[in-house]
């Protein structure tokens, strides 16, 4: 087996909606690959899919050797999931619900609590396992999904948004466990997240989706490094000039033009501290004042804004207030 | 094959074992689905007994209610074990269940075995208290074939709440069912009036109500009394438990997280 995963044009349509088009990727053994993409650009339809909890309406997809829709239970066997939202029985302690899992996973009385104390020194719950998991933190809960979804050793571990709605200092935990997991217990992962410094900070790999499409698929350093160079944002005083402004470095050849937005040009050079002078004479000779200008090292938000020309931040706010929903309405 | 019987085994089991913990953890719950009925045996058994008389001139016996009272307790917590699949779907842990690689007839089944178990268990702290508070039972070996009818007809409407809560997508859905499903089950029982001088619509009620007869067959193997044959009771309580546990199995099986 070559992959651990591996898909061929994996489509999904819903109704009129293609939430997945055409997808082929492949994951080799071991590694650390991110689906990256706003809110309903298909990452959790496409993990779905590969999970076996939605079936594709056409393609096909292997995860460890398996046919996702002819061998479905192999899958299963096979990988561990950790959803969006919560799905621990709270009502139950945490030792409860990993002992629950194991046995649904076939596992013996001897391994079940042999793992159960591995996997909960893995994510620093030992002291609160024999907790209500009601009196957890979300940080915690999210802890336990991940000590559970690791339980049966899986080959491929599906982690959905894993640090959606956690705090700063609990999302670097997470991230901590999440590397560690991937070394210690040589975990094929599967991420997917709309927050481009996590898929930067984990992913060995990342596969940008947006609208159901992979615009781009690469080590984080290599889409960065494919925008060409640092990142300079011009302030035009007035935005009408733009586009002058766009032709002249276009045909110059010294920069390339990322986007326009809001009366703003991004453009990214080679050795950004040098060149600033020379793009700001060449703006000044054509009679185009400039407002501000700063310079900074391409970031993934960059590598999305030039694939898809927006920012993967202006589809956040929506997704936010949902989730805040979801929080209120559990708790009634 | 032996594999697959152990694995099918160890499906029913763990989720049993998941309602046995909940139940646990969920006394006061307990207490409180017990009040109920026994306001209604105390109060009920009292007010009927000063009020009305029984065909034939005999003073009403509050005895009379205890397999009716028993009855309804079964159906209250098996349908509520039932339909507890749409808060386990609310709160995510339906998706656990369903990614794991065990068939969901046996998940099902299990969830079904784990809410009758604590139907029968809720159902005897009633026969317990009843029989405190005064009510003699017939025999030994009554009570024990009154828990296996308790057993079987919480088997039914555990699966008829299985298959229920696998067609509602909410759990405003749920209050429905409790008031236009449960409720008329219970008036429409017998279990607070006897059933053989009822109005020709209304006897058609009773007679197509499953309820009907669990409270029938209890009522005659703890008090001895019944209008209905035990055999075709038991008879038609086999097999509404067979067909619901195939129909909330099966329903259970399409139903989508």
């Amino acid at each position: 087996m070559l992959y651990a995963i591996e898909t061929e044009e994996i489509t999904k349509r819903f109704d009129d909606i293609v939430a997945v088009n055409k997808i082929s990727i492949s994951v080799k053994p071991g590694e650390l690959f991110g689906l990256l993409g706003p809110n309903g650009a298909g990452k959790t339809t496409l993990i779905s899919m590969l999970s076996t909890i939605a079936e594709p309406t056409s393609g096909t997809a292997k995860v460890w050797g398996f046919d996702v829709e002819k061998e479905s239970s192999s899958v299963r066997e096979n990988i561990g999931m950790v959803f969006q939202g919560t799905t621990l029985d709270d009502r139950l302690t945490g030792r409860e619900n990993l002992d629950l899992h194991g046995r649904l996973y076939g596992l013996d009385g001897k391994t079940r609590k042999k793992r159960i104390e591995e996997v909960l020194a893995l994510v620093e719950l030992a002291e609160r396992a024999d907790s209500i998991v009601k009196t957890y933190s979300g940080g915690m809960m999210r802890r336990l999904e991940i000590a559970r979804g690791l339980m049966h050793h899986p080959h491929v571990l599906f982690l959905d948004e894993p640090t959606l709605g956690l705090d700063p200092q609990t999302r670097n935990h997470i991230w901590e466990y999440i590397k560690i997991l991937n070394k210690v217990e040589g975990v094929t992962i599967v991420l997917t997240t709309h927050y481009m410094e996590e898929a930067d900070h984990l992913c060995e790999r990342i596969a940008i989706i947006d609208h159901g499409d992979i615009v781009a698929l690469d080590t984080p350093e290599a889409l960065k490094d494919r925008l060409g160079g640092d990142v300079i944002t011009l302030q035009l005083e007035n935005p009408d000039n733009i586009s002058k402004l766009c032709d002249i470095y276009d045909k110059n050849g010294c920069a390339r033009i990322v986007s326009r937005q809001n009366g703003e040009v991004f453009i990214t050079v080679k050795n950004g501290e040098h060149q600033i002078p020379h793009i700001l004479s060449l703006a000044s000779g054509a009679g185009i004042s400039i407002l501000a200008v700063s310079l900074r090292k391409p970031t993934l938000d960059d590598v999305f804004l030039h694939h898809t020309g927006r920012a993967i931040r202006d589809t956040r706010a929506s997704e936010v207030e949902q989730v805040g929903f979801k929080i209120r309405s559990r708790r009634k | 094959m032996k594999k697959k019987v152990d694995r099918a085994l160890q499906t029913i089991y763990t989720m049993w074992l998941r309602e046995m913990l909940r139940f646990w953890r969920s006394k006061s719950r307990i207490i409180g689905s017990l009040a109920t009925p026994l306001f209604f045996l105390v109060f009920l058994g009292a007010g009927f007994s000063s009020s009305f008389q029984v065909a034939g001139g005999r003073p009403f016996d509050p005895s009379y209610l205890a397999p009716g009272l028993i009855g309804m307790v079964v159906l209250f917590s098996s349908m509520m074990g039932g339909v507890s699949i749409i808060w386990d779907r609310e709160f995510g842990f339906l998706k656990e269940i369903l990614i794991a690689p065990v068939s969901r007839f046996f998940v099902a089944l299990g969830k079904a075995v784990g809410g009758v178990t604590t139907s029968v268990i809720q159902g005897v702290l009633i026969m317990i208290i009843a029989s405190l508070m005064g009510i003699e039972y017939k025999s030994l070996s009554g009570v024990f074939a009154a828990i296996a009818i308790m057993f079987i007809s919480g088997i039914g409407f555990i699966g008829l709440g299985i298959a229920v809560a696998s067609r509602i997508d909410s759990h405003e859905g749920f209050q429905m069912v409790m008031s236009f499903l449960t409720m008329p089950l219970v008036l429409l029982s017998g279990a607070f009036f006897p059933i053989s001088k009822l109005p020709a619509w209304l006897t058609v009620l009773v007679y197509a109500n499953p309820l009907t007869y669990g409270v029938e067959a209890l009522r005659y193997f703890l008090l001895g009394e019944s209008i209905i044959p035990i055999s075709r009771s038991i008879i038609i309580l086999i097999a509404f438990a067979l067909a619901m546990t195939f129909l909330g199995g099966k329903l259970f099986g399409k139903m989508k997280v």
